[in-house]
């Protein structure tokens, strides 16, 4: 093939254009960005709840990639952390099932990543659209936040609410001025470069 | 021909790069490594820190406080004139603390002989799961119960130890999966005073006590006692407890039916004269409502 090729003009510039898409195509490790401390809240208190209904989970996995924009999240269940002892066992055994599904996965895209900066020092509004796998359950997720650039660090932040039933998360009537039909997530999560 | 063959190369190189730019959207996670497994306690293989009368195989979590009353009616065989044994009652109440996940005390009161009773319980291997699973939890449980009646004789000799009862046991007891739970308890228990010369200060028994979880709240409960030596079988009967476990929100009651009416160790494992045979059985309930008085410190902020 390569002896044919030689003489052929066109097929080289065929191939130096498939050479050069494919450079431009591959993304390499400095292009990742990461944490394995990243940040989630939850709060699904009502009005009428005598004490707060929230958890925080401080090892959330956050894989970030610049170059296509393609943002993934881990998120073990077992590490939220409650105030009181027997919500979590309730949070656990009837609510999440989390011995049945041990994680929370999202995987989607910032919307406008082509837009950014991710080298320079900067602060800009994102949208990031994907799916939420909880519970079993896998939802279509659209949510506004923020992505700053400092010093090579990336942090990104964002609120939104989930709604407990698209999960199949059963909140039984007689908790339900306790617990909220929704919950509202907050997604705190500084992330480094994915070194070689 | 040629134009085609080239055609056919250049469409091979394209999709070559279309697959090895998909490939980059793949599964990102994967370049972070995973944590490795690590061990896993198994929990909740009871709802309650007591099957129905004896010491269960579950811990309160650390700084958690639960109040318990618990309930016996009169037995059913009274009839109807004692409304099937609602008309009666006999009453527990107590306080458990939980200091570490493995360790918890606690203290109550019954009406039955005014017993004022004192326990703790340890385990020191618990089942888990992951690195260095273990099959089983081992627990010790050891208590001591005062009878605070006045002395039926006040002219004899009476002494304070001889209001005095202790008892120990080991519970071994495993989650055998989400809906169900086993556990046996040898136990020993020493009255300083029995009722007649002939018979033991020291009684023995072996426990055998259970759940089957019927829906996500809910749960079937078992809790039996074969006595093996030192209760005069004559005058006694093993005890025998069946109900059902109904957790809401920070409560737990359990409702069930049982030949005993002592709610401590000595008292239903040495005293129950009720016969299921008989019908002289009783309907009772313990309710459980947990406080948390030690806060973790860290808390989701706003």
């Amino acid at each position: 093939m390569l002896t044919t090729i030689k003489k052929d003009k066109h097929m080289k510039k065929i191939i130096l254009l498939a050479i050069v898409l494919f450079l431009g195509a591959s993304t390499n490790a400095q292009d990742k960005y990461f944490t394995k401390n990243g940040t989630i809240t939850f709060d699904a208190t009502t009005s009428t709840s005598p004490e707060k209904v929230a958890a925080i989970n401080k090892s959330v996995t956050c894989v970030l990639d610049s170059k296509t924009g393609n943002t993934q999240f881990s998120v073990l269940m077992k590490g939220f952390e409650f105030e009181q002892a027997l919500m979590r066992e309730h949070f656990h055994e009837n609510y999440l099932e989390s011995d049945k599904f041990p994680k929370a996965l999202f995987k989607g895209q910032i919307i406008n990543s082509s837009q950014l900066n991710y080298s320079k020092n900067g602060s800009y509004d994102v949208t990031v659209k994907g799916q939420l796998t909880m519970h079993g359950q896998t939802k279509d997720v659209e949510a506004n936040g923020k992505l700053s650039v400092n010093d090579g660090k990336i942090s990104i932040s964002s609120k939104f609410a989930v709604l407990l039933n698209d999960y199949g998360i059963e909140v039984p009537r007689l908790v339900s001025d306790k617990v909220a039909k929704s919950a509202s997530i907050k997604v705190d999560c500084i992330l480094q470069v994915l070194g070689n | 021909m040629k134009k085609i063959r080239d055609t056919i190369k250049v469409l091979a190189l394209l999709l070559l790069i279309w697959s090895k730019v998909s490939a980059q959207e793949e599964d990102l996670l994967k370049l972070v490594a995973e944590d490795k497994p690590q061990k896993e306690l198994v929990k909740n293989a009871f709802k309650a820190t007591r099957v129905i009368n004896s010491q269960s195989m579950e811990f309160l979590s650390p700084g958690t406080m639960d109040f318990i009353i618990l309930h016996r009616f009169g037995q059913i065989s009274e009839g109807m004139s004692n409304f099937f044994g609602l008309d009666q009652a006999s009453m527990r109440m107590a306080l458990d603390f939980g200091l570490r996940d493995n360790l918890m005390v606690g203290i109550g009161r019954s009406t039955y002989k005014k017993e004022v009773d004192g326990f703790i319980k340890y385990a020191p291997i618990r089942q888990s799961t992951g690195m260095n699973s273990f099959p089983v939890t081992i627990a010790i449980a050891a208590g001591t119960t005062l009878n605070t009646l006045p002395w039926s004789d006040p002219l004899r000799q009476n002494y304070f130890t001889s209001r005095m009862a202790y008892y120990s046991q080991l519970i071994i007891g495993r989650k055998f999966s989400d809906k169900f739970s086993l556990q046996i308890s040898p136990t020993m228990v020493h009255q300083n005073l029995v009722a007649s010369s002939y018979m033991s200060n020291d009684a023995f028994a072996a426990g055998f006590g259970g759940r089957y979880k019927v829906s996500k709240r809910m749960a079937l409960t078992w809790d039996y006692s074969y006595l093996l030596y030192g209760v005069d079988m004559d005058l006694y009967n093993n005890p025998l407890s069946i109900g059902v476990d109904i957790e809401t929100g920070g409560h737990v009651f359990q409702l069930h039916f049982s030949n005993s009416t002592g709610m401590n160790e000595r008292a239903f494992l040495t005293e129950t004269t009720g016969s299921w045979d008989k019908t002289e059985i009783r309907f009772g309930f313990n309710l459980s409502r947990m406080f948390q008085i030690k806060k973790k410190k860290e808390s989701p902020k706003e």
